[in-house]
């Protein structure tokens, strides 16, 4: 496993291009692209102000930098460097920008969401769509790119429309209502037949449309309690799995759309069957003699980073429970992250009452296979494209692995702070970005599983 | 317990009458006995002089013993006079009387004695009686308060499970009350969102207007020039067809989902339903054959019927291919019916072989059990001793296999086996000696024989020489009737010899020869032929005849030899 240096880094934006050749990253206003092998820089951008967000087009071409508070968005071009594009959407503000699923148009989103304003970079027109949702994931794409969602809000009640990407038209028909109270996100299934439309957390239910707008099915688990925080599709699209703030993950098939099991996140392990692995310092002996003034760099890193290792815990295990004030609005509880591997094997959870771990569901047997119990609150994870391994980072210097045959804790060398507060796979599996605050390093793996 | 105190009083020395008087002295202690003891005062030796003294002095002799007489009469004791009447005393009768009196004493203080301690008795068994009394009257009192005490727990208990109920009561009602409350404050929220949002939304409406209205210039996308499109084609205008062909799109690819879907869930369904088909065939094998018995339940009966023709129509028909609703409900009917036979049947093995168990059954089976044991044990103890006639041969054949390390044992064996075969030998060499000897008697026999036979051929020669001599000689007579036939001499003589020895030797050989006595003529010819044969004989000229024989014989012998 090799780590590239550190390279500066503003706002989490590093990205790396679909095909996985390039990787995107910004600095302040400036935007820097490079190769993903070498890190040797292949393009400069600057900006007119500082970029807020980044994204690839899906052929790698292009890439779209937003600044929301100018309102501008400004498209770089790879194979070109001298081509430019701004967007300006002027009093109209801006406040989510994205690119559409062929790579030629640009979806705007005006402040207050008033409208979003569909801008081609290949023809004059412009289109637009009003009375979009103001919510987190109000437009959604199917996977092969021909569909895409727009959920709408029109006289207090929620429509989603359907629209073919390709020339923009809505579908016949395709324009419903939806029974939520107040939507809260559309996602589409992977094979992108189904959507799946969930209401706000004050209401748990979740709502099946099939592609030609017909209800599907409705699902609700209970009243009254706080309801779905996170939904997450199986890659086979047969599960869809919701994450509520009952801290329970239930799991619904495609056949039936009924839930055919319920993972509870409890403080406390019991199964005999499940491990878990601690992450357990151990401090790095240091002889004394040796020491020298001024301690050399790579001896300094050194001493101040606790080197740590995994240790498996025997059953039971009670992990550091968290209740949170009951006061206040979005507490942290419940399951807010959910994540299947992509050979349909896993399922990664979070659950917010206990921060610091992860737990990893065998979807085949349905029940609970692995706790990861780290030292620190866990920031972010996220599976290998490729295999079912998994990576996580909890806001220090280490990137962890987990994979069926064992996990790992890998500490980044480097001098200085370098807490990882997200992180991002390459397509091939074979690399990943590191994200801080203030920097970002590429970790290069081997072909071999990491043991 | 009293004290016994024997006092003995002392004899009164004055008369010869003397009087014994024993006094006993009983102390009681509990002073709840009643006194229905005798008590009697313990009277001092002095006392005790002064009463004898009292009841009979010098002057009033004949009134006490007048006095004792009738006491003693009354009492049915003989009287002490010596008759009748008179003062004679009768001394015999009064020392009876006296002995008597003593004798009664005796017995009534055992009696004293045995009553006292009878009454001891019945006192400490009425003081152990009055204590359990009382000690049981202790303990009713105490599960009294007992009960009364534990009555009361159960009270308090009862009305804290009222209470308890009451509570929950309250609390469900509370928790009803509350979630009513939760409803409308949700459908006032709802409202009020709702009065907001429609606020917002005119709000929306009017900066949207203003935005519109503006004409904002800078709302607009410079752009150095215009990309391709990333799939090469040309935009294309915005028509009902295209409508069309985007929702005949649309439909294509659920109906391609659908039909994948469909696809699995055929796959999956037949393969369930054969491993049903395969489960039905596996419970109807293991189920006993009900035919063989009508009496049971009827139901199962026409069931079973039924299930067999079903089986046999599915087998045959292959419907498990088909999915209609019927075939799907027969098929697990009667999976489930044939289930709950095999259960059945289960659950009547359990108890057969539970009832087995407790041995509360039929004496056959325990019987036949036994008799199965007794049959186990019988060969187990087959094979100990098969085993134990294995291991002993093995010892022997071990032992037979090592000893020859041995070395005084080896000598010996081979000794004994070189005795043997010297015996062996021994025994062959006589049987060969036997042998030999018979074939020399045999051989003697033939040379005999051989002998003779030559002998009776020489003889045969010489006869038919003298004959042919004679013949010869008849013939020649007739020619020259006086010549003399002049022969050599030693032809002659040893012809003559020759006839001699001839018949010297026919005479010993073979004294029947009939031709010897003819012989004594001249054959000279005849010679010739006969020296032939004999030349043998002539070519030995002898000394003597005995030679001859001798050589002869030895001749034979040699010959033999």
């Amino acid at each position: 496993m090799n780590f590239s240096e550190p390279f500066k880094l503003s706002g989490l934006l590093g990205r790396f291009s679909p095909d996985g050749k390039c990787l995107a990253s910004c600095v302040q206003y400036r935007l820097v692209v490079r190769d993903v092998n070498t890190l040797q820089i292949l393009q400069l951008y600057t900006c007119l102000d500082q970029i807020q967000y980044i994204e690839w087009s899906s052929d790698s071409l292009f890439i779209l930098c937003a600044m929301y508070k100018r309102g501008i968005v400004q498209v770089w071009s790879l194979e070109q460097p001298d081509w430019h594009c701004k967007i300006d959407e002027g009093s109209a503000g801006l406040v989510a920008s994205c690119w559409s699923p062929d790579g030629r148009h640009i979806l705007n989103t005006t402040e207050f969401h008033l409208r979003i304003t569909v801008w081609s970079l290949c023809t004059k027109s412009v289109s637009y769509i009003k009375y979009p949702k103001a919510c987190q994931q109000g437009v959604a794409f199917t996977k092969d790119g021909r569909y895409m969602a727009v959920a709408e809000r029109r006289d207090c009640k929620d429509f989603v429309s359907i629209f073919v990407c390709s020339d923009w038209q809505l579908l016949r028909g395709q324009h419903f209502d939806t029974e939520t109270q107040d939507l809260f996100g559309i996602e589409w299934a992977p094979n992108g037949c189904v959507l799946a439309v969930w209401d706000t957390c004050l209401e748990y239910k979740i709502l099946l449309y099939s592609l030609d707008g017909r209800l599907l099915s409705t699902y609700r688990a209970y009243e009254w309690s706080l309801g779905i925080k996170s939904i997450a599709w199986s890659p086979s699209s047969q599960f869809l799995a919701i994450g509520s703030y009952d801290e329970k993950v239930r799991i619904l098939n495609h056949v039936t759309w009924k839930k055919i099991t319920e993972f509870e996140h409890p403080a406390t392990i019991a199964n005999t069957k499940t491990i878990v692995y601690k992450e357990v310092e151990k401090s790095p002996s240091v002889e004394t003699e040796r020491l020298s003034f001024p301690p050399p760099r790579a001896l300094a890193s050194s001493l101040f980073s606790t080197q740590s290792k995994y240790d498996v815990s025997q059953v039971p295990v009670s992990l550091q429970y968290i209740k949170p004030a009951a006061d206040r609005a979005n507490p942290k509880m419940g399951i807010g992250m959910l994540a299947f591997s992509p050979d349909n094997c896993f399922l990664a959870t979070k659950n917010d009452n206990i921060p610091n771990a992860v737990w990893i569901w065998d979807i085949q047997k349905l029940k609970l296979f692995v706790v990861l119990e780290q030292l620190c609150a866990i920031q972010s994870f996220q599976w290998d494209p490729r295999q079912p391994r998994l990576a996580v980072c909890t806001g220090n210097s280490k990137v962890y692995f987990w994979s069926p045959a064992g996990c790992v804790s890998v500490q980044v060398p480097g001098e200085g702070d370098f807490q990882i507060v997200s992180l991002s796979w390459h397509a091939s599996g074979d690399s990943m970005v590191l994200l801080s605050k203030e920097n970002f390093c590429v970790c290069y793996l081997e072909r071999e599983e990491v043991k | 317990m009293g004290d016994w105190k024997t006092i003995t009083v002392p004899v009164l020395s004055s008369d010869s009458k003397n009087i014994f008087q024993y006094t006993s002295d009983k102390k009681i202690s509990s002073p709840s006995m009643n006194s229905q003891v005798l008590r009697l005062p313990l009277p001092s030796s002095k006392s005790m002089h002064s009463f004898f003294s009292a009841f009979c002095t010098e002057e009033n002799i004949e009134q006490s013993i007048s006095y004792l007489n009738r006491e003693l009469t009354t009492l049915g004791f003989p009287s002490i006079y010596a008759e009748s009447k008179g003062k004679e005393l009768n001394l015999i009768s009064i020392i009876n009387c006296m002995n008597e009196l003593l004798v009664l004493q005796h017995k009534n203080l055992r009696a004293q004695e045995e009553v006292e301690m009878q009454h001891l008795k019945l006192g400490s068994d009425m003081d152990h009686l009055q204590n359990c009394y009382a000690k049981l009257k202790e303990q009713l009192e105490l599960s009294k308060r007992e009960i009364v005490g534990l009555q009361e727990r159960d009270r308090q208990l009862q009305s804290k499970n009222r209470n308890l109920h009451q509570l929950l009561k309250n609390e469900k009602d509370e928790v009803q009350k509350l979630q009513n409350i939760i409803s409308s404050r949700a459908t006032q929220y709802n409202h009020d969102m709702k009065r907001k949002e429609r606020e917002y939304n005119k709000l929306k409406e009017r900066l949207h207007q203003l935005v519109m209205n503006k004409k904002d210039r800078k709302i607009a996308m410079e752009v150095l020039n215009y990309v391709g499109r990333a799939d090469g084609k040309r935009g294309a205008w915005r028509t009902d067809k295209t409508e069309a062909r985007n929702e005949e799109e649309m439909y294509k690819v659920l109906l391609s989902d659908y039909e994948q879907r469909q696809k699995q869930l055929l796959v999956e369904n037949a393969e369930l339903k054969k491993v049903l088909q395969q489960m039905k065939k596996d419970i109807i094998s293991l189920l006993p054959p009900q035919k063989q018995k009508p009496k049971e339940r009827s139901e199962d009966g026409p069931v079973l019927s039924d299930l067999e023709e079903d089986i046999g129509e599915l087998n045959k028909e292959n419907m498990w291919e088909l999915s209609c609703e019927t075939v799907r409900e027969q098929l697990t009917n009667s999976i489930r019916k044939q289930w709950r036979m095999l259960k059945n049947h289960v659950e009547k093995l359990d108890n057969q072989v539970s009832r087995v168990h407790s041995g509360a059954l039929n004496d056959k089976d325990v019987i036949s059990r036994e008799d199965h044991e007794m049959e186990t044990e019988k060969l187990e103890l087959e094979i100990q001793q098969c085993k134990e006639m294995i291991k002993t041969q093995q010892q022997l054949l071990q032992q037979q296999l090592m000893s020859p390390c041995d070395d005084d044992t080896t000598l010996l064996l081979q000794d004994c086996y070189l005795l043997e075969e010297r015996e062996r030998l021994q025994e062959e060499w006589r049987l060969f000696q036997e042998q030999k000897k018979n074939f020399e008697k045999e051989r003697r026999s033939f040379t005999e024989a051989a002998i003779r036979l030559g002998l009776e051929r020489k003889a045969f020669e010489e006869d038919r020489g003298t004959w042919l001599k004679q013949q010869f000689l008849s013939m020649s007579t007739d020619y020259k009737h006086s010549e003399n036939v002049t022969t050599p001499s030693a032809f002659l003589g040893s012809s003559e010899q020759d006839n001699r020895l001839v018949k010297s030797t026919s005479q010993q050989r073979k004294p029947h020869c009939v031709l010897s006595s003819s012989v004594s003529a001249e054959p000279c010819q005849t010679s010739h032929y006969t020296t032939r044969n004999s030349s043998s004989v002539a070519s030995k000229k002898p000394a003597g005849d005995d030679s001859k024989p001798n050589r002869w014989v030895e001749s034979d012998k040699e010959e033999t030899e």
